[in-house]
């Protein structure tokens, strides 16, 4: 049996005034069953778009402009309208970060998880609303028979979140997408979510996508890592194997650059300068002008991610695994 | 208590958000009766800061860290208690008593996108304050001096003459900081000032916030929720719960010995890159809203060690020994 | 110079050479704004001067059709007036009136816009209750209020003299709510923004704060609404010159002669009242759609790239 996500190229443009922009060039993945994945990169590395373009919900300007998703043996970049949204909700499910752009302020908590239910399958109101119940406890809200009767405006934010993630249990996807589904959370109540989607993830053998920006979440949830910058994969491997052995100067740069309390009041390590954005990604590795190890051939020639000797992490980086290159340093000194 | 730089004492701030008369009446018991909204956003907090040291203040969102900052700005006016600066007492001055201050304390503000004014240059932006605070001062004077702060915070002079949207966020925070460098103040207020910010930006930030301390001899005092950043640059720590200080620490300390109930939770709850898995304290309940403030202290309800002497009085911030001070009853009793 | 370079590299020319319809728009406006501005110098013949009509040559067709004189392009009014050229002063007039009322409108507008969305509290509810009770009165009701306390002032006499700067006053008394809605709301949007506060921090005057820092921030929307002003001001000026309010018939807007000539529509002298008629809709039409087109270019929300 193969992976049951599997990413190949994917790349997606962005029609705009002055030409087709990219968003994101050439991302491959794969997800097994069960199986978590963070999606970590900056703002504007383009993980969302990833996110969006593997259940098909780039919205215009925007389109799939090459590579595959195959999902469970079909390739879901082909399929439009009734085949999308049989897969939207059922097979895959999304969380945002807004719980706000999934509920609909107007309608109560059990409506909207009985339309959904009855939306995918063909079953009694009864039967659905016993099912909403079911999906409230297990993401352990307090008396779920009232809660069905309120309005998302009637929840704290962290309780609104906990309903999301119900309404995406619904019909016990195989794949959740989370994008950032706690940055706007307290740090209580994000240690809670993450612990939750953890558990469910766990107990229910849901594959899962978590997509932020935040190293430490990522570290305490996900298997795997794929570290994205400026629309590509440069790093990608085990999460134990990421965090403790970076490879790429940037998956370094990143880690490094985050205060641990390990040497408070010490300068931290920055990364000169700031993501190029989309109009002016720069020719080669993207990384190039604020990498401190390129060479020569980071200026012209875009690497690929390939296995690095030695090592278990995949990376997108012409200097490593080098016998000895000469780095443009080596070189000046 | 005159080598404190800012002493707060008992601070109180409350909002009113019921709106006007007719929205105010309600009926109860079959009578007409006027009922107020308040938001109880700051209360009792007493806090002081010390020259040289950066002291943040941390807490989750509705805590009133903001509220305190701004307060203490003068940007609210407080509904109880004093400000001491420098041992002058300087809450309910009017705009002109408050003048000098103002030159000595400024504040730098989280949303790099709202905290410039979008219709003026960069120029305009940083020598407005100056030129306000010395009328007297020469053209060229001023243009040398808006040239050097924005050397010292990384931003090239030679774009004075661009307008805020053109920078990215991480310039434009920079440009915020210069901003409030540019009077050369004592004291700086940082609001949440790395958390609008990419990690490897907020680095660069936080490193110049550092640098900008020791070339100064500024004084922070720090908003943010975020406690890997408190742990880094802080010297103390003061957590805030709904309104009250309930831990006010030097850094090391809270970090190690964390003493009140919910700081321990809140520091369970910090994902730690190479603590995979950890566990952390689950706190039952949810936050209360400051507009109905518990009774007694206003963890009681979601704290794990509450008894019946929590859910009746307020406790106290409690000196605990090496400037360490706790407002729990459960921790001045020993029970934990 | 890098002001223009900036003009020209930015969003809002961009739209614009790429929208038609926008530039129609504008083509058309420029050259009805030109002629109203040279009517004196372009108008074959000057309306104002009683010597040089003839009554004889009263009601004539346009130069077209039988009857017609090649003297007068488009016919002649009741009066014998060359109706082209009456139609370039009137146009003239309905400009100035126009631009003058949305000025008021703007000044009146702007200020209680300002002080009520800053100050807030009792002072924002007295100032928008004044709005809503002046909103309340149609511009039919001020415009006979004030014609007759005018006319009881300084006598009928004068009215024509005079009628431009009180069809002004009317016009932007009865409209200025409008200004000061939009003013306020932006206010209201922006008083809370962090680079208030941080103008608080510096220690400016809430004034200087008012003007200096927030009034630029809340121009986008004032620009939107002045040219649909200056539309409904024109439309406005046109209905109360209809209803013989506005500007008498001896120095006729592009409302009293199509006024004048409605009385002989069924007479078989329809264009005296079609010709300005159709100035008049041209006119609004291009500054409604330049309105529109304005509105959507300095939207923030459907800004893109």
């Amino acid at each position: 049996m193969g992976h049951l996500l599997e990413v190949k190229d994917l790349e997606v443009k962005f029609a705009l005034r002055m030409g087709d922009l990219t968003a994101i060039n050439g991302v491959s993945f794969t997800l097994d069953r069960g199986e978590r994945l963070g999606l970590v990169g900056e703002s504007g590395a383009g993980k969302s778009v990833t996110g969006f373009a593997i259940i098909n919900l780039i919205s215009k300007p925007g389109y799939i402009s090459g590579g595959t998703v195959i999902f469970d043996g079909r390739d879901l970049t082909g399929l439009t309208g009734e085949g999308m949204r049989h897969i939207r909700g059922n097979l895959i499910s999304m969380i945002f970060q807004d719980p706000m752009m999934t509920l609909n302020p107007v309608l109560t908590i059990g409506t909207q998880m009985v339309e959904t239910l009855q939306a995918h399958m063909n079953i009694s109101r009864k039967a659905a609303e016993k099912i909403a119940l079911e999906k409230l406890r297990m993401v352990q809200i307090p008396s779920p028979e009232k809660r069905l009767q309120q309005y998302p405006h009637e929840f704290s934010g962290g309780m609104r979140q906990r309903i999301v993630v119900a309404i995406a249990l619904l019909a016990d996807p195989a794949l959740i997408i989370a994008d950032e589904p706690t940055t706007a959370l307290d740090v209580t109540i994000q240690a809670e979510i993450m612990e939750l989607l953890l558990e469910l993830c766990e107990s229910e053998g849901t594959g899962l996508i978590l997509i932020t920006h935040d190293l430490a979440v990522v570290s305490q949830v996900t298997q795997k890592i794929a570290v994205m910058y400026a629309g590509k994969v440069v790093e990608a491997g085990l999460t134990e194997d990421i965090i403790d052995n970076p490879l790429h100067p940037y998956t370094q740069g990143l880690i490094k650059a985050l205060p641990d309390g390990r040497n408070p009041g010490t300068r931290l390590n920055q990364i000169p300068g700031v993501m190029p954005s989309l109009i002016d990604i720069p020719p080669g590795c993207s990384f190039h002008p604020r990498c401190t190890i390129r060479g020569d051939i980071c200026r012209y020639e875009s690497p690929v991610l390939r296995e690095i000797p030695g090592y278990r992490n995949m990376a997108a980086c012409h200097m490593l695994g080098l016998k000895k290159e000469p780095t443009e340093k080596d070189r000046a000194e | 208590m005159k080598d404190r730089l800012i002493d707060i004492k008992n601070l109180v701030k409350h909002f009113d958000i019921s709106g006007g008369l007719l929205e105010q009446l309600a009926v109860s018991k079959g009578r007409i009766i006027r009922k107020q909204t308040v938001v109880r956003a700051v209360n009792d907090v007493s806090l002081f800061v010390n020259p040289g040291e950066t002291l943040s203040v941390v807490g989750e969102s509705g805590c009133g860290k903001s509220t305190l900052a701004r307060t203490l700005l003068g940007l609210y006016q407080p509904d109880g208690g004093e400000i001491y600066y420098r041992g002058d007492r300087i809450d309910g001055l009017t705009q002109k008593e408050m003048l000098p201050y103002r030159a000595k304390m400024q504040m730098i503000f989280q949303d790099p996108y709202a905290s410039l004014n979008p219709r003026m240059t960069v120029q305009q932006t940083l020598e407005e304050p100056v030129v306000f605070h010395n009328p007297s001062i020469s053209g060229s004077e001023v243009k040398d001096r808006v040239a050097g702060v924005m050397q010292q915070v990384g931003v090239d002079p030679a774009w004075t003459d661009r307008y805020p949207h053109e920078f990215s966020g991480g310039q434009r925070q920079r440009i915020s900081i210069a901003r409030a460098l540019m009077v050369d103040p004592e004291f700086v207020v940082a609001d949440e000032p790395v958390s609008a910010l990419d990690v490897s930006v907020q680095a660069q930030i936080l490193n110049l916030l550092m640098d900008a301390q020791e070339q100064r001899g500024l004084t922070y005092l720090f908003i943010t929720h975020d406690l890997s950043v408190v742990r880094h640059i802080s010297s103390r720590v003061a957590v805030m719960y709904l309104g009250r200080v309930c831990e006010l620490a030097p850094t090391t300390n809270l970090f190690e010995s964390p003493g009140h109930p919910y700081t321990r939770a809140l520091l369970s709850a910090i994902p730690d890159l190479y603590d995979r898995r950890h566990k952390y304290i689950k706190l039952k309940g949810e936050v209360p809203t400051p507009i109905d403030l518990p009774s007694g202290c206003v963890f009681h309800g979601r704290c794990p060690y509450a008894d019946g002497r929590c859910s009746r009085e307020i406790p106290a911030l409690n000196h605990q020994g090496k400037a360490v001070y706790v407002a729990c009853h459960a921790v001045e009793e020993g029970r934990i | 110079m890098k002001q223009w370079e900036r003009f020209k590299n930015s969003y809002f020319l961009h739209s614009f050479k790429h929208d038609w319809v926008a530039i129609v728009c504008f083509v058309v406006l420029l050259i009805l704004i030109l002629l109203s501005i040279l009517a004196p110098v372009i108008a074959p013949h000057n309306p104002y001067d009683t010597a040089s009509t003839d009554i004889m040559n009263a009601e004539m067709p346009p130069s077209w059709m039988e009857d017609g004189n090649p003297d007068f392009v488009l016919g002649t009014d009741i009066q014998g007036r060359d109706l082209l050229s009456t139609m370039l002063y009137g146009l003239r007039l309905s400009v100035m009136i126009g631009c003058g009322a949305v000025a008021l409108q703007a000044i009146i507008g702007i200020f209680i816009g300002m002080i009520s969305g800053y100050m807030g509290g009792k002072v924002d509810a007295f100032l928008m209750r004044i709005a809503d009770v002046q909103l309340s009165f149609s511009t039919l009701m001020v415009a006979i209020m004030i014609s007759a306390i005018f006319q009881v002032a300084f006598g009928v006499g004068r009215y024509e003299q005079l009628a431009v700067p009180l069809l002004v006053l009317i016009i932007g008394l009865a409209e200025w709510p409008q200004y000061a809605r939009t003013v306020r709301a932006s206010v209201l949007g922006e008083r809370n923004k962090e680079y208030v506060e941080a103008a608080r921090v510096i220690g400016l005057s809430p004034a200087r704060i008012r003007w200096r820092h927030i009034l630029p921030n809340t121009m986008s929307p004032v620009l939107v609404i002045s040219t649909i002003q200056v539309a409904n001001a024109v439309m406005s000026e046109a209905a109360l010159s209809f209803l013989g309010l506005g500007m008498p018939i001896t120095k006729p807007s592009l409302g009293s002669l199509i006024n004048s000539g409605f009385e002989y529509i069924f007479s078989g002298s329809w264009w005296i009242t079609l010709f300005p008629g159709i100035l008049l809709v041209v006119f609004v039409l291009v500054i409604n759609l330049l309105g529109d087109w304005l509105r959507d270019v300095l939207n923030p929300k459907l800004y893109k790239g």
